[in-house]
């Protein structure tokens, strides 16, 4: 294999993988070559493939690396998929949105939060393996503690749980809550007149 | 912000609208999806009355939701039970409000809270995931808009994971009881007596058997020597796992092998199955 441009071999290697290569994988499989070396390929290769604007790049994604097609051609890519389309339901989304920022969690934590039973969807989420039970929780009940996936920064293009996009305070209503927080409720406020008739 | 006659009317419209936008999914789904819950149908309240979330009229909000209940009545959708636990808590803190402050009584509680506070950090809470959920839609999806080599989508790898080994058709497993059921020695001689053996004890063994185990072909589980009571209680015995959803019994193909497969409950998972099964 010495002798081959180091560049080819990676491509090769990245191109027959069905997950996401890390460095440290790509590292192992090219032991005689140097760690540098082998990211100085990588980031060559999303170069190329960026710049040229071909049908795939190659995306960071899950700790590693994959050849992904471009967003643009999706739609032509679900002709092939016989027009199957792939989507989460509002409440998948909702929850999983809480494991990913809140991880690790309970079932009672993510029901709290969304104020409905959530076992189902917890269900569905452990089935398509974007969740994962983690462990046990330490309180009485030793509850079952949930976290996302490698899967799960698979499917939603992200490099790793730090590139999720950060949670927003739901901006002046969070602010004005702060405020309210620190002063005291308005036990009956004006808008309320109508109610209490 | 008074109830308009017209606005029931429209907001019917709207839970048609999601049912038929959910149809393909199960009654079930479609009950909780109408509104992602109780504090989600709050929020939509909020908004449409304009109100600001940290001073809920709640006598007027309270009417809203309530009547929006009704209308999942009408419309022949089961009430979660989560939505009327919500009643029951905007009730409950419309009647503190109207109480008069108790003061100087509590001696820990110098001031008490607003009745709303709670909620209202319920609301925010959950709004902000509502939000994070938007925008984790948003991101480009590997099996939406990007595709990878041998990317099979959650969807698809379900039905290649599970519906692939469809579940055993009544009628196969008939003719597996009565296949085992030939093979009974026909010259044995009927002991009279109790035998003993109940179907909680059968039940009990054959979660033995499965135990650790991914499957068990079906026949594994009439062991010698077998008789008609035998046969015929472990049968049983394997039906009722599988109503209790404890066991799922798949075929590959038509008059294939029969396989028993252990459903894990949530609850029933050890600690180390789970360390198990977790392990990459």
């Amino acid at each position: 294999m010495t002798g081959k441009p180091l560049e080819s071999v990676v491509e090769s290697l990245l191109f027959i993988s069905e997950v996401p290569l890390t460095i440290d994988r790509l590292c192992a499989i090219l032991e005689e070559h140097e760690r540098r070396d082998v990211q100085g390929a990588v980031e060559r290769l999303r170069e190329v493939y960026a710049r040229e604007g071909r049908g795939i790049y190659l995306a960071e994604v899950a700790g590693g690396y994959q050849f992904r097609s471009r967003p643009e051609n999706a739609d032509y890519i679900r002709r092939l998929a016989r027009g199957k389309t792939f989507r989460f339901s509002r409440s998948a989304l909702e929850t999983l949105a809480m494991i990913a920022y809140r991880q690790p969690i309970t079932r009672t934590e993510v029901e709290y939060l969304r104020g409905v039973d959530s076992g189902g969807v917890l269900k569905t989420l452990l089935e398509k393996k974007m969740i994962r039970i983690l462990g046990k929780k330490d309180i009485p009940g030793k509850p079952l503690i949930y976290g996302t996936t490698r899967e799960f920064l698979e499917v939603f293009n992200l490099p790793d749980l730090a590139s999720l996009p950060t949670l927003r305070d739901i901006h002046e209503l969070a602010e004005q809550y702060a405020d309210v927080e620190q002063a005291e409720l308005p036990l009956e406020g004006p808008a309320d007149e109508i109610g209490t008739e | 912000m008074r109830h308009q006659p017209g606005e029931c009317h429209l907001q019917a419209t709207d839970v048609q609208e999601r049912l038929f936008a959910d149809s393909q999914q199960s009654a079930y789904t479609v009950r909780i999806e109408s509104f992602e819950g109780p504090l989600d149908l709050l929020l939509y309240l909020i908004k449409k009355n304009e109100v600001d979330i940290c001073n809920i009229p709640i006598a007027s909000v309270t009417r809203q939701y309530l009547e929006y209940i009704e209308l999942l009545k009408e419309l022949n959708l089961d009430i979660a039970g989560d939505f009327l636990v919500m009643a029951s808590t905007l009730v409950q803190i419309k009647s503190r409000m109207l109480l008069p402050p108790v003061a100087g009584e509590d001696e820990d509680e110098p001031e008490e809270e607003d009745p709303r506070a709670e909620l209202v950090r319920r609301l925010l809470e959950y709004q902000r995931y509502k939000d994070a959920a938007e925008r984790l839609a948003e991101c480009e999806m590997l099996g939406r808009e990007l595709f990878a080599r041998k990317f099979i989508s959650p969807e698809i790898a379900d039905l290649k994971t599970d519906d692939a080994v469809p579940e055993v058709e009544l009628f196969d497993l008939i003719q597996a009881f009565r296949s085992l059921l030939a093979k009974v020695p026909e010259d044995t001689f009927h002991e009279v007596g109790a035998e003993g053996l109940t179907i909680a004890d059968r039940i009990n063994e054959i979660l033995d058997l499965l135990r650790g185990k991914e499957s068990m072909i079906f026949e594994r589980l009439f062991i010698a020597p077998l008789t008609r009571e035998y046969i015929i209680v472990t049968f049983l015995a394997i039906l009722e796992l599988c109503k209790l959803k404890m066991v799922k019994l798949l075929q590959a193909n038509s008059f294939g092998v029969i396989w028993i497969v252990p459903t894990l409950l949530e609850s029933d998972i050890s600690e180390e199955e789970l360390l198990d099964r977790q392990a990459p």
